[in-house]
């Protein structure tokens, strides 16, 4: 056999019937009810996204508010290595640092998550041992490009799931998306959904990753926002921080505007993780005012909120340190991992 | 997370620190290059947010309007009309660079005597400031191409009064494009908001701007008067109420001075069921909260379609929950004090008739302070057209919701009005945004956005809003006169 797949096969005119799709389109799910769905969403003009966005960064979060900041934003940061060099070393002090990010200060709290391949999950559940209230994430679905044949994907997310990962997260087709293909981005993430189904019954949390930086315009972000939202994600992150530009202000606002927009038609709440590109504490901070002014602070809690970054957690332990002692210190004061 | 009753929205306060500013206790007039002793009795400038007096201001009397004009005629006749362009270009450059120099001086004292949030004045007053002085100094020896013919010439000394709302920034629209093209200036600001031009006042004198070419006399309406009406001025330029405007247009006609005026309005705002709901929604409240809504190019009336309105008032209450009314020295406030006990009862006479009309009153939910002079955010739904605060100009933070059906009936809607100032359009349809843009009658029409101002844009109104340009190559027309001698040309 030689050629293109057969275009049926990539075009699936009914869709898989994922719950909450059907309670918000209707009971026939096709392509082409998806298709208008997404397309009937309210446009984005970037010129007031990018300005609402800026006008949010220069909130001043200053003394109190900053020392409660800096302590939240550790609680949610998923810490992470994502590279074709890690090792089983690596991951196990990425471990030690997410459970003791600052040896010189022991009321510091524990990171959220840590990050890591698939292969690398095992490592990583070992490391943690049963109780120290950090989950393990595990890239999947041929991350960060996506682009392998369906089984793969899914044997990828359940072999991470199957070695214990507690949250996975996933690609998109963009080359779908962006062909205008959305069944075909819809139904891989019902069965990457489904492929997070544990043997009890219950289900490894799904992020689903846009990568807003291929996807390009606001509208196409908006879209894919809702479609993955429809298809059963859990959360919806921005990037895989492998492209440029990766989480930017203006992309989460915009992504949290969906999430505030679905809880508000079925009061269900979704998680947002930017991911890639947030290295200050002050950027971070600008984040969770973001967060706070759109959604509600409810949503400032690990399982509705996440920062993918590896960075970023030594800068807020620098900041931290800074407000307890009233000095800086600098790079030496605080762990490499 | 920590447990915790006290919540992250609860932003521990970040004040900017006034300890920059060194206030004098009380301030002359701005005459001849120097600050002389006024002949009429002085007053208090106060801040709203506080009701506390900050410096003591003089007031001009005939004798003081005299000597200003005198002043700017001498330094007409002798300097700055004998000076190239590129010379007084200098001195624009010059000012604008110390404007920039000292912008956090200026608007912590601009947000201490007016009330506005600091993140206004430091964000959108001041900047805009240097950017005026900057946009006219490059224009000071470029004349010839203003459009008026070849070697346009200055009118003389032109009288200029200004409004509360935006002090340092009116007096920057004033004064810039009256020194690029060659006159001299007296200028008056609002009694309650005279600070910041007196600083400014000290700037002059820090760029060496030769005496006399701009002088700042303080006082009330009677002083205004006094100017505007002073036989030896050739130009008068006004922004302040239509009622003023009007007076001003009557003393003056047939003086032969050339009159400008920036007058009020009740623009409207209009959001098609194709706009980009999430940023319109940050227009429609950026459009009439916008310095309390102290702002003659307000979004005051809301025309949203029909279909949507639900929704879209639902969004914007949301939206309005999250504003910060209170200190404005905050750098966290969005919503700052009314700038005067009198500009507050109004805003309250109107809502009240507003109710009283029948219309339905929503107020956002913020704590009002003990002192001072505040306002909640409020939105009137069902309003008609026929309603006075469909058709008063407020002058505050109150916004009358109506709706239309067609882009037929919003045109007529929006047009439907005394005024004609500005107006906004949203939609995702380009076309659908030209076709009513180019049928209404309204001097600035914003698209997919509200209240955004450059040097390089004209403004200005229809109708009852005033006449003539500000900014752009069309603001040099108000301060020029053509020498191209044409039959009718004066």
């Amino acid at each position: 056999m030689t050629g293109a797949p057969a275009h049926k096969e990539v075009e699936p005119a009914i869709l898989a019937p994922a719950e909450r799709a059907i309670q918000m389109i209707g009971g026939d799910l096709t392509e082409k009810s998806l298709r208008a769905h997404l397309e009937g969403l309210p446009r984005v003009d970037a010129v007031g996204l990018t300005e609402r966005a800026a006008s949010l960064g220069t909130r001043s979060i200053k003394t109190t508010s900053k020392a409660r900041a800096l302590d939240t934003i550790i609680g949610l940061i998923d810490l992470t290595t994502l590279e074709g060099a890690d090792t089983p070393g690596k991951v196990h002090s990425l471990v030690a640092k997410a459970m003791t990010p600052d040896p010189s200060d022991m009321s510091t709290p524990r990171v959220a998550a840590v990050c890591v391949y698939g292969d690398m999950v095992p490592y990583a559940v070992a490391a943690l041992g049963p109780d120290s209230g950090i989950n393990v994430a595990a890239v999947a679905t041929a991350f960060p490009s996506g682009r392998a044949s369906l089984a793969v994907k899914l044997a990828d997310t359940k072999h991470a799931v199957s070695a214990g990962a507690d949250e996975i997260d996933m690609v998109i087709d963009r080359g779908a998306f962006l062909s205008g293909r959305y069944g075909v981005v819809f139904d891989q993430i019902v069965a990457v959904k489904e492929a997070c189904r544990r043997d009890d019954g219950t289900y490894a949390h799904l992020k689903v990753i846009l990568e807003t930086g291929e996807l390009n315009t606001y509208d196409n972000v908006r879209r894919a926002s809702w479609l993955a939202i429809l298809a059963g994600g859990d959360f919806i992150k921005t990037s895989t921080g492998k492209v440029s530009p990766a989480a930017t202000l203006p992309v989460t606002l915009l992504m949290l505007q969906v999430v505030r927009d679905w809880y508000k038609l079925t009061g269900e709440r979704i998680g947002v993780k930017p991911a890639g590109g947030i290295r200050s504490s002050k950027d971070a901070i600008k984040y969770l005012v973001t967060v706070a002014e759109t959604v509600g602070e409810e949503w400032l809690q690990p399982h509705l909120f996440r920062f993918g970054a590896s960075s970023l957690l030594n800068d807020v332990l620098l900041q931290r340190q800074k407000l307890s002692t009233g000095r800086y210190s600098g790079p030496d004061y605080v762990t490499v991992d | 997370m920590p447990a915790s009753d006290s919540r992250f929205l609860d932003y521990a306060p970040a004040p900017e620190s006034t300890s920059i500013l060194h206030l004098k206790e009380s301030y002359g007039l701005f005459v001849d290059g120097d600050f002389v002793q006024a002949n009429g009795k002085s007053f208090a400038t106060i801040s709203p947010a506080t009701e506390q007096k900050i410096a003591e201001i003089s007031s001009a009397d005939a004798k003081d309007v005299d000597r200003a004009v005198a002043a700017a005629r001498k330094a007409y006749d002798r300097t700055w009309s004998k000076l190239s362009g590129a010379d007084r270009g200098k001195y624009l450059f010059r000012i604008a660079r110390l404007v920039q120099e000292r912008a956090r001086e200026l608007a912590v004292a601009e947000s201490l005597d007016n009330g506005k949030p600091i993140k206004e004045s430091r964000d959108v007053d001041v900047p805009l400031v240097a950017a005026w002085f900057f946009y006219y100094a490059g224009w000071a020896d470029k004349l010839d191409h203003a459009g008026l013919g070849p070697n346009p010439r200055a009118l003389g000394v032109a009288a200029q009064v200004i409004p509360w709302n935006f002090p340092l920034l009116m007096l920057a629209w004033k004064i810039a494009p009256a020194l690029a093209a060659g006159n001299t200036v007296v200028i008056k600001p609002a009694s309650a908001t005279s600070l910041s031009a007196l600083i400014f006042a000290e700037i002059l004198q820090q760029a060496d701007l030769p005496p006399g070419v701009v002088n700042i006399i303080t006082g009330s309406g009677g002083t205004g008067a006094l100017l505007v009406n002073h036989p030896d001025v050739n130009k008068v330029a006004f922004t302040g109420s239509t009622e003023v405007g009007r007076a001003i247009a009557k003393s003056t006609a047939g003086t032969g001075k050339k009159l400008t005026l920036e007058l009020g309005g009740k623009a409207a705002n209009i959001v098609f069921d194709d706009a980009p709901l999430d940023q319109a929604v940050e227009g429609i409240v950026n459009g009439i909260f916008f310095n309390q809504g102290h702002v003659c190019c307000a979004g005051s009336r809301l025309l949203v379609q029909e279909n949507i309105e639900t929704e879209v008032v639902e969004r914007l209450k949301e939206r309005l929950q999250t504003l910060r009314m209170g200190d404005p020295l905050d750098k966290n406030t969005d919503i700052g004090a009314i700038n005067s006990r009198e500009q507050l009862d109004r805003i309250r006479e109107l809502s009240d008739i507003g109710e009283s009309e029948g219309a339905v009153r929503w107020s956002a939910p913020c704590e009002i302070p003990a002192k001072g002079f505040w306002f909640a955010p409020t939105i009137f739904t069902g309003v008609e057209t026929s309603h006075r605060i469909a058709r008063d100009e407020i002058f505050g933070p109150v916004l009358s919701v109506m709706t239309f059906r067609t882009p037929a009936e919003a045109i007529s809607k929006a047009n439907n009005t005394p005024y004609g100032l500005s107006a906004g359009i949203w939609s995702d349809k380009g076309s659908k945004i030209l076709a009513v843009a180019d049928k209404l009658r309204a001097g600035v029409i914003w698209a997919n956005t509200f209240n955004r101002f450059d040097p390089a844009s004209p403004f200005g109104g229809y109708k009852e809003s005033g006449y003539g340009r500000e900014g752009g190559k069309h603001g040099l027309a108000a301060y020029l006169k053509s020498t191209a001698l044409k039959a009718g040309s004066r």
